[in-house]
């Protein structure tokens, strides 16, 4: 009882002050549709929803209710509608299974459309077959969090984004699992934002693609297999840490692809398999440190306008161009990498080779200039030139090398 | 037996058949003569198909041998210079070609096997035999499958004195069963007891073909070595 | 054509050079597997020697050995024996008992270290370039009698598809830099058994960069099952083709 008491008094004091009252919402319920509970329902209020099939076309929740599915009630809206369309803040969704959304060129249509609203979470929904996922617009402090969003988008133009966010702010996005859409995330003026474990894959464009975002974190995400891979455009003070980019590849596909990316730090990321690992277009001031570039067509391929970006202690592991670059101009350093194509030798046993390396090869600028070399790949003529210009230099960038590549793989 | 007709056959400038006609015969044991370049070792690998003459035929038993070589069966074939395929051993050689030839031998004459005692070496590589033991396999080979025909390409070049002999006695034998027998040899006194009749090349032509007694009665010398030196001051 | 084969693959097998050919090939193959850390970086390694050495070694052992048969040949050749099954025995000789040293020498490793789609391509490949310099090397020695000017010219037809052709698509690569060439490279690559072979096990291997970079045409032709077939009609032409060439010189040639 005296440990009860303490109790007790808090639930009564929580009860009277706010006096939340909890609707539910079921088949042989009072209520049967959750639009009619979120009317009857006032701010702080929760709606309970049984299991089942709601076509209630689109459900609009203009107070700050908690809406939470048991066991999953399936909210379908025929292929013609937006589902949840939420402006209110604090807002909360929970526990749904919200597919077929409609179509349309001219408005988008999501499962989850959160406008003008602060503090909305959107948590534990299964979205399925639904043009845009989850869509945020002018809106502050969202947690968007283990949602598992699938579509099954064929091309480009028919399909809508995973969580699509425009004109945001300090939104947290964790653990999503998004399959199928075009982009997988999509942002677009979004900023100090937190994207936290969530596996992006099989999108049928990039599995992440962000524009004019400055200030947010990326960490501990997965892009896999999506069609063009990830790119990242117009943006400064990017943080990405400990990401993974696996298996992009294609015509035209990169683990990620950066333009015009600023101030940035991208570290313990692992880029595998990918066609193009890291490509880099007018980048300035990253650090790239601690990354594992492995089994990669082109571990980094580096543009001639990029500047001042600096490559520190990566593994560079069994790929078949390290570095590629279109120009001779080098204004990019690379200090202390692992490159397992090193032929130098370490004379004092300090761990670090006492000749510098070169990561690009002759044949990686032919290729550059001129695609249909590719036929000649691992070629005795081929290995003949690119030996012939490890000796003497002439077309690769001199000035493009390591001086202090280290002998063993660091431990990444 | 075997008929040429209008054979002609150039290398390049060089005629080294040069409208030949000729005819043997069964029983008859005919040394081709002629010096160096003549056209006697052509003569022979025009018979057994290795050279194609660039005009007119030869017939055997009467059809036209020209992209044939089933008539090969009757045919025993001793080349000048016997090599082998290195890692073959004796016996691979003889099982080889008792393959290829098993339909067509009748029965098999091994008597030159046993004469030169090849049994007792059958597992020997080809290359770690001596030239005057290939020339024995090879001499073994030509009258292994009792043909019919035999042409002998210097036969007793590289052999010892006592195999020569055995291979001169075994050539007798076969030229009185009725066998008809081609030796080109540079070692005329050898050829004295075998043959019947002499082919005489020079330059691409038959320069004679004359029997052998034919032969000694007009120079009236006993001696093949003497008759032909003799013939030869003539022309 | 039985009955000669079986003799010559006899004598082949004992040859010292296909020995010590056999045997270069296992312990290189295996020292190579063993030796570096990933299996396919060791694959890598057997690819130049399944495309250097195997054609080298064929074609250069199969000239002399054709012209060192000469007698045994003209032997032959006085037996009841069609020409044409005395050179193809000589060529079923030769293919089946380099092939044989090849399958000892890099099959077995790769089969151990390796069992998969990319080892049997390399299997295949490999196996194929044996035969065709093979028959390659067959045609070079139907063209002379001097054997030092046959062996001369196997070494010379293997210098220039290793490395001569390819010189030259990189010479016109060049020179029509601004031309679309994907189609043209196909339809080069078909020109040389060495470039067919190397296409083939590299897409085996590494595909990322062969299929990302010079678009769709190379993956569309050789990705698919219908260009790996083409590939392999064409190294089959590369066989067939110079034996047929070689054969009929053959039946034509005086000896």
């Amino acid at each position: 009882m005296k440990k009860l008491f303490p109790i007790l008094i808090f639930a009564i004091f929580f009860g009277l002050s706010t006096q939340a009252k909890t609707y539910f919402v079921g088949k042989g319920r009072e209520i049967t549709k959750i639009q009619k509970a979120i009317d009857l329902a006032k701010n702080g209020d929760t709606i309970m929803v049984d299991a089942g099939l709601y076509k209630e076309k689109n459900i609009i929740i203009q107070k700050s209710i908690t809406l939470i599915g048991i066991n999953h009630p399936v909210l379908d809206g025929e292929n013609k509608y937006a589902i949840i369309t939420i402006k209110a803040n604090n807002a909360k969704v929970e526990g749904f299974k919200i597919q077929h959304t409609g179509r349309s060129e001219i408005t988008e249509l999501g499962a989850i459309m959160i406008y003008d609203s602060y503090k909305v979470s959107a948590v534990n929904n299964i979205l399925d077959d639904n043009n845009f996922g989850i869509f945020v617009q002018n809106s502050k402090s969202c947690t968007i969090k283990n949602n598992s969003i699938t579509a099954y988008g064929k091309n480009e133009l028919q399909s809508g984004n995973g969580i699509h966010c425009w004109h945001s702010d300090s939104l947290i996005i964790v653990g999503n699992k998004i399959k199928g859409h075009r982009d997988g995330l999509y942002f677009e003026f979004v900023k100090n934002t937190l994207v936290w474990r969530n596996i992006s894959t099989e999108n049928v464009r990039y599995g992440i693609h962000f524009m004019f975002s400055n200030h947010n974190t990326y960490i501990g995400n997965i892009f896999e297999k999506n069609e063009a891979g990830v790119a990242v455009m117009y943006s400064a003070n990017i943080n990405m840490y400990n990401n993974y980019f696996l298996d992009n590849w294609g015509d035209a596909t990169y683990g990620i692809l950066l333009k015009d990316i600023r101030d940035s730090n991208i570290s313990g990321n692992n880029f595998t398999k990918n066609t193009i690992g890291l490509y880099m277009e007018a980048c300035s001031r990253i650090n790239l440190y601690k990354n594992i570039f492995k089994n990669n067509g082109w571990a980094v391929k580096i543009q001639a306008s990029c500047e001042d970006n600096d490559f520190t202690k990566n593994n560079f592991i069994g790929n078949t161009f390290d570095i590629g670059t279109n120009g001779s101009l080098v204004l990019n350093t690379f200090t202390g990498n692992y490159w397992d194509k090193y032929e130098g030798y370490d004379l004092n046993k300090d761990n670090v080779g006492d000749v510098p390396y070169h990561p690009v090869s002759m044949y990686a600028m032919i290729i550059d200039s001129n695609p249909a070399a590719l036929m000649l790949f691992r070629s005795l003529i081929v290995t003949l030139l690119d030996k012939t210009e490890k000796l003497l230099p002439g077309v690769t960038p001199e000035n493009l090398k390591d001086n202090k590549p280290v002998m063993r793989p660091l431990p990444l | 037996m075997i008929e040429a007709k209008n054979i002609t056959k150039t290398f390049g400038k060089l005629k080294a058949l040069d409208n030949i006609s000729l005819s043997f015969d069964k029983g008859q044991c005919i040394a081709l003569l002629g010096p160096n370049g003549c056209g006697k070792t052509t003569l022979i690998k025009t018979i057994l198909g290795m050279v194609v003459p660039n005009s007119g035929e030869i017939l055997f038993d009467g059809k036209p041998i020209a992209k044939e070589w089933l008539y090969r069966n009757q045919i025993g074939y001793m080349p000048q210079i016997g090599r082998y395929p290195e890692n073959m051993t004796i016996a691979n050689i003889f099982d080889m070609m008792k393959d290829i030839r098993k339909e067509s031998a009748k029965q098999l004459d091994e008597d030159l096997i046993e004469s030169f005692n090849l049994n007792s070496m059958m597992n020997k590589k080809m290359h770690t035999l001596s030239g005057g033991t290939r020339q024995k396999v090879s001499a073994a080979l030509a009258f292994l499958f009792n043909p019919d025909v035999l042409i002998l390409d210097e036969p007793t070049a590289g052999l010892d004195p006592l195999s020569s002999e055995k291979l001169k006695e075994k050539i007798i034998i076969e030229k009185e069963k009725g066998k008809l027998v081609l030796i080109t040899s540079h070692v005329l006194s050898e050829l004295d007891e075998l043959i019947t009749q002499v082919f005489y090349m020079q330059d691409g032509k038959i320069l004679f073909y004359k029997n052998l007694s034919e032969l000694k009665n007009e120079t009236g010398e006993e001696k093949l070595t003497k008759a032909i030196s003799k013939i030869m001051m003539a022309y | 054509m039985k009955k000669v084969l079986k003799y010559v693959i006899l004598d082949i097998v004992q040859n010292k050079t296909v020995l010590i050919y056999t045997l270069l090939l296992a312990i290189i193959s295996f020292s190579v597997f063993s030796l570096e850390s990933n299996s396919s970086k060791g694959l890598l390694s057997l690819l130049n020697i399944i495309l250097i050495i195997v054609p080298l070694i064929c074609i250069v052992f199969s000239t002399i050995y054709i012209y060192n048969s000469a007698e045994f040949i003209e032997l032959l050749l006085s037996q009841p024996l069609k020409r044409k099954a005395i050179w193809l025995s000589i060529f079923g000789g030769l293919a089946v008992s380099l092939a044989l040293a090849f399958l000892i020498g890099v099959g077995i490793p790769i089969l151990i270290y390796q069992p998969n789609g990319t080892g049997f391509m390399m299997i295949a490949a490999g196996l194929f370039l044996t035969v065709v310099f093979v028959s390659i090397a067959l045609l070079s020695a139907s063209f002379t009698r001097d054997k030092a000017k046959g062996i001369g010219l196997s070494v010379f037809i293997w210098l220039y598809s290793s490395l001569i052709f390819d010189a030259v698509v990189l010479f016109l690569l060049f020179q029509f830099q601004d031309y679309p060439l994907e189609r043209v490279m196909v339809i080069l690559s078909f020109l040389n058994p060495i470039d067919l072979s190397r296409i083939q096990m590299l897409l085996q291997i590494d595909i990322s960069a062969l299929m990302g970079y010079t678009g769709a045409i190379f993956r569309e032709f050789f990705g698919n099952n219908t260009g790996i077939a083409m590939s392999f009609l064409g190294l089959t032409g590369w066989i067939a083709i110079p034996l047929f060439i070689s054969l009929r010189k053959f039946e034509k040639k005086d000896l």
